[in-house]
C-alpha cells in the first residue's frame, strides 16, 4: 500500500519536470498554441466574465488582439483572473504572457518591478463617489470621512497624498478585492469610494441603488492604464505595443472590422501598410504579414472596442473624452506603421 | 456462639417489599428537582438560562423558518418597503430563494453545465467508496483503501480535468529526441531501468538476494506507468480548466487531496522525528515546527506569490495546484505530530519484540509499529481532517472560488442584493459545514470508544 | 549463518561496510543533506535568476523608504503616510499583538466559564455549554468572521442613524464611538498610585501567606488588594484636582466624531476569535477538570469546603497542570488565526505588511520571509514562556 503512495508522489514530481524550458515569449506562445492573459477578477467594461465564463471588456479585447496577431485567431487566448497582489508576480514568474488588467503605468513598476508598459489603452484618473444624501459637492468637503479603496493600488497612494496635501482628515479602509470594497461602501462602512473614475462608473452598477450615488467632479491623479509585459523580451514587447497601435491606427484610417476586407483594395498606402498588402511589417514583429488585418477584422479598431465595452451605449456610459483620437482633442496617438 | 441464629429474635426472616421511590426523586419532577432546582443558586441559574434561551431560540426560528421568504425571482421578493419591496420595514429574516437560485453555483462553481455529470460521478464514487471504509464491520478494507487512495484520485483527476495530460519527456536532451509523448515513455523506460539497476546494485552490495527487490521495484514502475498512461490518454472528455472549478466540490477536492497527500508525508516525518539519525531527526523537527509555527494564510500567500519565483524559468504551476501544495505541506506537519503521538503510545516491548524476531527497521515499522500506531490515531487523523476541512475556506482569500469564495462572489450580483443576503448565505454555509464537521467529530468519538475497549 | 561461522574470542565480526548500520546511517544522512542542500540551492538560484532576469529590485533597502499609504488603526504607534515601510511593519505587528492579547483575554474567560458550565449539575446549563462548544468549533473561523462582519455589523444603522448607547457612546456601521478619557496634567500621579497599590498588594499577599502558615489565621488579601488598587488612584484623582476628563463623541458631517473609536473590523475579529477559541478552551478545561481524581472533590466536601471553594482552591489548581500545555497551543492558534484579519481589512501584520506593503514594493521574498519569521518568533516565545510557567507549576516529584 505504502509503495503505491510513494509512487503517486513520484508522478507528481515527474509531471513537474515534464514541462519544457522556455526561450522567447513569442516562441513559447506559438509552441503552446495560445496567449495566456492576466485580467482582473471582474471589472465590468474592462475584464469581466459572464456566468458562462466568457470574458469581455476593453482589456480582454487587447489580449484577443494579440492572439489574432500571433495566430490569426482571436479565440486562442486563455484568461487568468488575478488580484492586485498577484498580478505582477504572475507576470514575472511567466505564469501569464501579458498582463492586461487596468494597471497604472508608474515609474516604480516600470523600473524596480521589472515590467514594461506596452502603451496606454485607457487614460484614466482617480475620482471619488459619495452618497447623494451626504450633500457633498466637492472632494474638499470630505474632511473626516471614511474612504474605501483597494490595497496594493496606486489609488491607495494617491488618496493619501491628496488628503495630506489638502490637510483633510480621513480614515482609509483598504480591502484586498474590488467586490469587498463595493460591498463595504454599499453597507455604509465608508462615506467615500475612490478608484479610477472608469472603475467608479463600472462598480456603481453593482450597488443596490446606483442612482443614489454621485461621482464627484475632481480627478486627483493621472492613471494611464495599459498592457504590461516582462522586461528583457523586446520582440514580445513590440508585438503587444503594436497590437494596440494597430487598433488606434485603424480607427484613424477608418478601417473597421466590417470594412477591413474591402479596405484591402484601398489605394491609400497607409491603409495598405496596416493591412499588410504593402511592406513586411509582420515579419519584423515575428508574425504573419496580415497581423493587423486579423486584429481589426476579428476584434475591431480602438473605437469599436471602446464603444462596445465602455462607450455611451453601454451601462457604463463613458464618453470618449481623453481617450478620443489626438486629432479629435483626445490623447490616443499611435506612431505610424511605416 | 453456635446457635446465636435462633436466639436473636430481631433478625428479619423475609425481605422488605420494594417500594416506589419518593415522588420527588423519580419521574419528571424528580429529575427536574435533581438537575435543575437542586439549590437556590442552581434555580437562579436555571431560570436565567431559560430566559436567555427564550430570547434566542424563538428569534432564530423566526429568522430561519417562519418569517423567512421561501419563493421569489429577484431581490424584490426579499426587500422591505423602504428598499422597494413589499415586506414590512422592520422585516429581517432569511431569503431562501436566493440560495436556491445560486445552489448550482455553490455546489459546482462555474463548471460547464454540459459536463456536470462528471462532477456528479466523482461525488458518487467518493461517497460509495467512503461509506464502507468508515464502517468498521464491512470487510474488504484493503481493497477499499486501494480504491480510495489510488483508483479514486486518478479517476477523479481524469473526470474533473478531462485528463489528456501532456507528457513531453524529461531526461534526454532535445538534441537526441524532440519533446513528444513517445519521448516521455522512452525517458520513463530509461529511468525505470536506472532505478532497478540501483536497487540491484544495492541489494548485491548488502549480500541480499536482489531478485525480489528488483521485481517489486519493476512492478511499482509498471503501475506508475499505467497510472501515467491513464492520466495522459485522451478519453474524448472536454478539458475543463481549474479556474472553472469551484464551490463545495472544490472544498472537497482541496480537503481530500490535502489529507491524502498529508498522510504519507506525515508518516515519513513522524518516523524521521523519532529517528536515531541526527540529521534526519533535526530536519524533521525543523520542518514540522516551521509549518506549525506559521499561519496557513501566510503559507498560501507564499505558495501563490513566492513559489513561482522559486521554480526554474518556464515551469509554472496551476493556481489550484499551488494552493494544494501549500495545504498539503501545512497539514503534513500536523499529521506528523498525530502519528508521532500514536507511535509513542506503542509500548517499548513491541519495538524490542520486532527487533528480537530479526526484522529490520522498515519491516518492523511496516509490520509491527505503524499498523498499531495508525489504528490508535484514527480519531486524531479525523480531527486533523476536520481542521483541514474548515481551513480550506482560507483559499478564498487568495482568490480561489471554493464554497465560501463563491458565496462571497454571489454577493456582488445585484439581482439578489439585500441587507439580509450576506447573512442568509453565511447561515446556509455554516449549516453545511456544521453538518459535515459535527458528523465527522461524532464519528471520531465513536471510533475512539470502539478502539478504547481493547485496552481496558 | 551457521554456528561454526561465529567469530571466536575478541576478533571483531567481519561484515561488509554496507551492512554496518552505523556506516549505512551515515551514508543515508549524507545523501539527505546533499539532497536538501541541492534543493535549497536550486531554489535560491532559481529565485536569484528569476529576479535578476526580470530586473526586480531585491534586498531590504525598501524598508527605509516612505510607504505613501494610510492606515486606519494604530492604537499606540505614530503613523502617517510618510512613515517608512519599517514603521508599517511595526504598526502591523502592534495591531496583531493587540488583537491577539485582547482575543486571548476574552477567549480564556469565556472558555473557562463554558468548560466549567459543561460539567455543571444543572442540566440546562451543561446543555447550553455543550451546544455552544459544538456549534462554535464546527463552523470555520473565517466564516464566523464574515458572519460577524458582513452579516451582523454591516447591517447596523448607517452613521447618520447611529444607535445611542448612552454613556457608552454610539454604535453604527462605522464602529463603536465610545467616550475617551483625556489624561490631563497630574494624572501621572494616578499611574504611580496604581503601581504602588499593586506592589503593596503583592507584599501583603506574601505576608498573609506566611502568617497563615504560621498561625492558621487568614487575611482577606483579595478585598484589601482590590480596595488599594481601586481606592488609591481614585484618592489621588481627587487630591490632584480631577485631572482626567472624558471626551464624548460629537456628531459631525459624516456621523459621530471624536472620543474613542473602535473600528468594526476589530470588533468582528475579537468576537469571532474569542468565541471560536473559547470553544476549544472549554473542551480543554473540561478534560482538565475530569482528569482530577473524584476523590479530591469528595475530600474537599468532607473538609467542609463549599462547591465554589472546592473548585477554586482544590480542583482548578490541580487541573491547571493538565490544562496548560494544550491551552498554550490554543493561544498560539489564536495568535496565528489573527492573520485572518486580512480578509476584512483590519490592518494586522499579514494585511498591511504581507498585503499592502508587498503590493506596493513587489518584494515578495523579503516581505513574506519577514512575516513568516515574525509569526514563528511569536510562536517560539509564547511556547518558551508557557513551558517555563508549566515547569514552575508542575508537580514536584520526589
Amino acid at each position: 500500500m505504502k509503495k503505491t503512495i510513494v509512487s503517486a508522489l513520484g508522478v507528481a514530481a515527474m509531471s513537474v519536470t515534464a514541462f519544457g524550458a522556455s526561450a522567447a515569449t513569442l516562441d513559447d506562445v506559438k509552441a503552446k498554441g495560445f496567449v495566456q492573459c492576466g485580467v482582473s477578477q471582474g471589472l465590468p467594461g474592462f475584464s469581466n466574465p459572464d456566468s458562462a465564463g466568457n470574458w469581455t471588456g476593453i482589456d480582454v479585447d487587447l489580449c484577443k488582439g494579440v492572439a489574432a496577431a500571433v495566430f490569426g485567431d482571436a479565440t486562442k487566448v486563455k484568461f487568468t483572473p488575478l488580484s492586485a497582489k498577484e498580478r505582477f508576480t504572475a507576470l514575472q514568474s511567466g505564469e501569464i504572457d501579458v498582463l492586461s488588467r487596468n494597471t497604472t503605468w508608474t515609474a516604480t513598476r516600470d523600473t524596480t518591478l521589472g515590467l514594461n508598459f506596452a502603451g496606454v489603452n485607457y487614460y484614466d484618473g482617480q475620482g471619488f463617489m459619495v452618497r447623494n444624501d451626504l450633500g457633498v459637492k466637492s472632494a474638499l468637503e470630505l474632511s473626516g470621512a471614511s474612504v474605501c479603496t483597494n490595497t496594493g493600488t496606486t489609488t491607495e497612494l494617491n488618496v493619501a497624498d491628496y488628503f495630506r496635501a489638502n490637510k483633510l482628515e480621513y480614515e482609509i479602509v483598504a480591502f484586498e478585492k474590488a467586490d469587498e470594497v463595493v460591498a463595504a461602501y454599499d453597507a455604509g462602512r465608508c462615506d467615500v469610494y475612490t478608484t479610477d473614475q472608469s472603475g467608479l462608473y463600472a462598480q456603481r452598477l453593482k450597488l443596490t441603488n446606483p442612482a443614489d450615488h454621485t461621482v464627484l467632479p475632481e480627478i486627483i491623479s493621472k492613471e494611464p492604464l495599459g498592457p504590461v509585459v516582462r522586461q528583457g523580451d523586446d520582440q514580445w514587447f513590440n508585438l503587444v505595443k503594436w497590437t494596440h497601435f494597430a487598433m488606434v491606427n485603424a480607427e484613424e484610417l477608418g478601417i473597421t472590422s466590417a470594412n477591413a476586407e474591402e479596405m484591402k483594395n484601398s489605394d491609400n498606402p497607409a491603409i495598405k501598410r496596416v493591412l499588410g498588402t504593402e511592406g513586411e511589417f509582420g515579419a519584423a514583429l515575428g508574425v504573419g504579414n496580415d497581423w493587423a488585418f486579423n486584429i481589426i477584422s476579428q476584434v475591431g479598431n480602438y473605437a469599436e472596442t471602446f464603444n462596445r465595452n465602455v462607450g455611451p451605449d453601454t451601462p457604463l456610459a463613458i464618453a470618449r473624452g481623453t481617450n478620443d483620437l489626438w486629432s479629435k482633442g483626445g490623447l490616443q496617438y499611435a506612431p505610424p506603421i511605416r | 456462639m453456635s446457635n446465636t441464629k435462633n436466639s436473636i429474635s430481631f433478625v428479619r426472616a423475609e425481605m422488605v417489599p420494594e417500594m416506589a421511590p419518593p415522588i420527588n426523586e423519580s419521574g419528571v419532577l424528580g429529575w427536574m428537582r435533581k438537575n435543575l432546582f437542586s439549590s437556590i443558586p442552581n434555580t437562579i441559574l436555571t431560570l436565567l438560562a431559560l430566559y436567555i434561551l427564550y430570547l434566542i431560540i424563538p428569534g432564530m426560528i423566526q429568522w430561519v423558518l417562519t418569517d423567512a421568504v421561501w419563493s421569489g425571482e429577484s431581490r424584490l421578493a426579499c426587500a422591505t418597503i423602504a428598499q422597494g419591496g413589499e415586506l414590512p420595514n422592520d422585516w429581517k429574516a432569511a431569503c431562501w430563494p436566493y440560495v436556491g437560485a445560486y445552489l448550482k453555483l455553490f455546489i459546482y462553481g462555474r463548471y460547464p453545465d454540459a459536463e456536470l455529470w462528471r462532477v456528479n460521478m466523482v461525488l458518487i464514487m467518493f461517497f460509495v467508496g467512503l461509506v464502507p471504509l468508515l464502517m468498521p464491520n464491512v470487510g474488504f478494507k484493503r481493497e477499499n483503501l486501494v480504491f480510495m487512495l489510488v483508483i479514486f484520485p486518478i479517476a477523479s483527476f481524469v473526470l474533473l480535468s478531462g485528463g489528456n495530460l501532456d507528457l513531453n519527456g524529461f531526461l534526454l536532451p532535445d538534441a537526441i529526441m524532440g519533446p513528444s509523448e513517445f519521448k516521455f515513455w522512452v525517458d520513463f523506460l530509461i529511468l525505470s531501468l536506472i532505478i532497478c539497476g540501483v536497487v540491484w546494485a544495492y541489494m548485491n552490495a548488502t549480500d541480499t538476494d536482489p531478485k525480489q527487490a528488483v521485481t517489486i521495484t519493476a512492478i511499482t514502475m509498471a503501475v506508475l506507468a499505467v497510472i501515467l498512461f491513464v492520466m495522459s490518454v485522451d478519453f474524448g472528455l472536454e478539458p475543463v480548466e481549474t479556474d472553472r472549478w469551484g464551490g463545495f466540490v472544490m472544498t472537497l477536492v482541496i480537503a481530500v487531496t490535502g489529507i491524502v497527500a498529508a498522510l504519507p508525508l506525515g508518516i515519513l516525518l513522524a518516523l524521521g522525528r523519532r529517528s536515531d539519525m541526527p540529521a534526519v531527526s533535526l530536519f524533521s523537527v525543523i520542518f514540522i515546527e516551521f509549518w506549525r509555527g506559521v499561519p496557513l494564510i501566510t503559507v498560501l500567500f507564499m505558495s501563490s506569490v513566492m513559489l513561482p519565483l522559486f521554480l526554474p524559468d518556464g515551469v509554472t504551476f496551476d493556481k489550484l495546484l499551488r494552493a494544494l501544495i501549500g495545504v498539503a505541506l501545512f497539514s503534513s506537519a500536523y499529521m506528523a505530530e498525530v502519528v508521532r503521538g500514536g507511535m509513542q503510545a506503542i509500548p517499548k516491548g513491541q519495538y524490542e519484540g520486532a527487533m528480537a524476531v530479526g526484522l529490520n527497521y522498515w519491516q518492523s515499522m511496516r509490520m509491527i509499529i505503524l499498523p498499531q500506531a495508525l489504528k490508535i490515531v484514527i480519531p486524531g487523523i479525523v480531527n486533523t481532517f476536520i481542521g483541514l476541512f474548515k481551513d480550506t475556506t482560507l483559499v478564498s482569500i487568495i482568490g480561489l472560488l471554493d464554497f465560501l469564495g463563491i458565496i462571497n462572489l454571489s454577493h456582488s450580483d445585484s439581482t439578489w442584493a439585500t441587507p439580509v443576503q450576506a447573512m442568509t448565505s453565511y447561515v446556509f454555509c455554516a449549516f453545511i459545514f456544521f453538518l459535515f464537521c459535527f458528523g465527522m467529530s461524532r464519528y471520531s468519538i465513536y471510533m475512539e470508544d470502539r478502539l478504547n475497549t481493547s485496552h481496558r | 549463518m551457521a554456528v561454526t561461522d561465529m567469530p571466536s574470542g575478541d576478533e571483531k565480526p567481519k561484515v561488509k561496510l554496507l551492512n554496518d548500520p552505523k556506516f549505512r546511517s551515515m551514508i543515508f544522512q549524507a545523501l539527505l543533506v546533499v539532497l536538501l542542500a541541492w534543493l535549497v540551492w536550486s531554489m535560491i538560484d532559481n529565485a536569484a535568476t528569476n529576479l535578476q532576469k526580470a530586473g526586480i529590485a531585491s534586498g531590504f533597502g525598501f524598508l527605509s523608504t516612505a510607504s505613501g499609504f494610510g492606515l486606519n488603526f494604530s492604537p499606540f504607534l505614530e503613523y502617517t503616510s510618510s512613515s517608512s515601510f519599517m514603521q508599517v511593519y511595526w504598526v502591523g505587528l502592534q495591531n496583531t499583538l493587540v488583537l491577539a492579547v485582547i482575543g486571548i483575554f476574552f477567549a480564556t474567560i469565556i472558555g473557562f466559564i463554558m468548560g466549567i458550565a459543561r460539567l455543571s449539575n444543572n442540566w440546562v446549563i451543561s446543555k447550553i455549554a455543550y451546544w455552544y462548544v459544538e456549534v462554535m468549533r464546527n463552523i470555520p473561523l473565517l466564516l464566523q468572521i464574515f458572519i460577524w462582519y458582513k452579516g451582523v455589523l454591516a447591517t447596523l444603522p448607517t452613521s447618520k442613524n447611529s444607535i445611542d448607547l448612552g454613556a457608552l457612546g454610539f454604535l453604527n456601521t462605522k464602529g463603536l464611538f465610545a467616550p475617551q478619557f483625556i489624561f490631563g496634567e497630574g494624572s501621572g500621579v494616578m499611574g504611580w498610585a496604581l503601581l504602588i497599590a499593586i506592589a503593596v498588594t503583592f507584599v501583603i499577599n506574601g505576608w498573609a501567606k506566611k502568617r497563615q502558615m504560621a498561625t492558621g489565621e487568614r487575611f482577606p488579601v483579595f478585598w484589601t488588594g482590590l480596595g488599594l488598587i481601586i481606592g488609591l488612584p481614585i484618592l489621588m484623582y481627587f487630591i490632584m484636582g480631577q485631572p482626567v476628563t472624558t471626551e464624548y463623541p460629537t456628531s459631525g458631517n459624516f456621523g459621530p466624531r471624536g472620543g474613542m473609536r473602535v473600528i468594526p473590523e476589530f470588533i468582528a475579529l475579537i468576537l469571532a476569535l474569542s468565541l471560536y477559541t473559547a470553544a476549544f478552551i472549554a473542551e480543554i478545561v473540561r478534560a482538565g477538570i475530569l482528569a482530577v481524581n473524584r476523590g479530591q472533590t469528595e475530600a474537599s466536601y468532607a473538609l467542609g469546603l463549599r462547591p465554589g471553594q472546592t473548585l477554586r482552591l482544590n480542583i482548578i489548581p490541580q487541573a491547571m497542570r493538565v490544562i496548560i500545555p494544550p491551552l498554550t497551543s490554543q493561544y498560539l492558534n489564536l495568535a496565528k488565526n489573527s492573520s485572518l484579519a486580512v480578509a476584512i481589512a483590519y490592518p494586522d501584520l499579514t494585511a498591511v505588511f504581507a498585503g499592502t506593503a508587498l503590493n506596493q514594493t513587489g518584494q515578495a521574498v523579503e516581505i513574506i520571509g519577514m512575516t513568516m519569521l515574525t509569526y514563528l518568533a511569536i510562536s517560539l516565545v509564547t511556547s518558551l514562556f508557557m513551558n517555563w510557567y508549566n515547569a514552575k507549576n508542575s508537580l514536584v516529584e520526589r
